[in-house]
């Protein structure tokens, strides 16, 4: 196969969601772990089929067949060897930097949807990607030392170009986050006081804080780049209080495990 | 086709647009006539998302050299899936803003880059 065909096959097979090996030696695997070897080979035998190599490789040759052609048999044995096709989910999901995070846990408190866990350790984590809603870098801003990344976010830092003193700045909180969440979440999580704590029960039943919650999420989809869908998609008040006062205790039992651990 | 002693891994980024579709189409070409050993992934974002095994190996195994986005994005991506990439056997480049041409001299070390400080790609 001439250079040209070969590019379009592997652009072809990565377009299908397939991983492609190109190789010297094509019974040689890339790697050492023979669980990650190549379920299709595909290679030019001339028309004659060479004996099955072991474990359930399939053969593909690529003798006198368009780029075209082979992507839709190589697909096809794929398919029988993985049992179908990967889900067309498109990947869009914080990636924590943990050179700069500080486990202040102020994105677990932040996200609505569960995105955000804690380790056995006490160490924040991306726990369930797939909850993230697509498009939204919301909890990349509220992070205060801009070390929350979206890879295909389309602007940097948050798409992972290098972090700038500027950029900490700019970054640093551009709503006033502690009132849509329907109370002072921040300042519970910094010093934890017993003042602090009843500042917070207050204002989560004030009124006021729902109005002030609703002018913030307008104030989010206009600095955070909230995609509107997202917005359309929040749970009701009721709902978001719930997870709230959930992730609240749940950012709160976190950050005291991990002072304690950092104590002892 | 000839092997490189550090491995190539080339990103598709096959979800989204951030990777200029003729910089992608560039690299691969500069690739597939190098006639060079190269591994290619549709996306590795997604993998990271799956903790796909296939990221710790690649990882675990050797000099690494990466097309695909920004360095700290594609180190963290990995660290996502358990997979820590030695900061001094691997070099990234960046097809989101790097000309391909960049790229595809740097994959090959024709950037004189092979030795010591990277010219084109980055260090992590
Ligand atoms: S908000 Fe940022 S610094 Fe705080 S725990 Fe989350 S990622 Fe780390
Ligand atoms: S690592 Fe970068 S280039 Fe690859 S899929 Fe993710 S955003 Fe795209």
């Amino acid at each position: 196969m001439n250079s040209a065909d070969r590019a379009t096959l592997t652009r072809l097979l990565l377009e299908r969601g397939l991983e492609v090996s190109c190789r010297q030696d094509a019974a040689a695997p890339p790697g050492h772990d023979p669980s990650l070897a190549a379920s299709v080979l595909v290679a030019n035998f001339g028309g004659v089929r060479p004996p099955a190599p072991a474990s359930g490789v399939r053969i593909v040759d690529s003798e006198g067949i368009d780029p075209a052609s082979l992507a839709v048999a190589i697909e096809r044995e794929a398919d029988q060897s993985s049992g179908g096709a990967p889900a067309a989910w498109k990947p869009w999901f914080p990636v924590i930097d943990y050179s700069r995070c500080t486990n202040c846990m102020q994105c677990l408190s932040f996200c609505l949807f569960e995105v955000y866990g804690v380790s056995a350790e006490s160490k924040i984590q991306v726990q369930h990607q797939s909850n993230c809603k697509t498009d939204c870098p919301a909890c990349s801003r509220v992070c205060p030392e801009v070390a929350i990344m979206f890879p295909k976010y389309r602007h940097g830092p948050i798409n992972g170009e290098e972090v700038k003193a500027d950029d900490v700045r700019r970054e640093a909180m551009k709503v006033d986050i502690s009132a849509l969440l329907g109370g002072d979440v921040y300042a519970l999580l910094r010093d934890r006081s017993v003042k602090a704590k009843s500042r917070f029960s207050k204002e989560r039943d004030d009124e006021r804080a729902l109005k002030e919650r609703q002018s913030c999420l307008i104030a989010l989809q206009r600095d955070l780049d909230v995609p509107a869908e997202v917005l359309a998609a929040l749970p009701s008040p009721e709902e978001i209080l719930a997870k709230v006062e959930a992730a609240r205790v749940r950012a709160l039992a976190a950050s005291e495990t991990a002072s304690l651990d950092t104590k002892d | 086709m000839t092997t490189h002693a550090a491995r190539i891994l080339y990103c598709h980024c096959a979800f989204a647009r951030v990777v200029p579709p003729e910089v992608k189409a560039a690299v691969l070409t500069g690739l597939s006539e190098a006639d060079v050993e190269f591994d290619a992934v549709p996306d590795l974002c997604e993998m990271a998302a799956r903790g796909d095994a296939r990221l710790r190996e690649l990882a675990a195994d050797g000099p690494l050299k990466i097309a695909a986005c920004y360095p700290r994005a594609v180190k963290w991506l990995f660290a996502a899936a358990g997979a820590e990439l030695p900061e001094r056997a691997v070099r990234v480049w960046n097809m989101r803003v790097e000309p391909a041409a960049a790229v595809i001299d740097g994959l090959l070390d024709r950037d004189g880059s092979a030795g010591d400080a990277p010219v084109a790609g980055r260090s992590l």
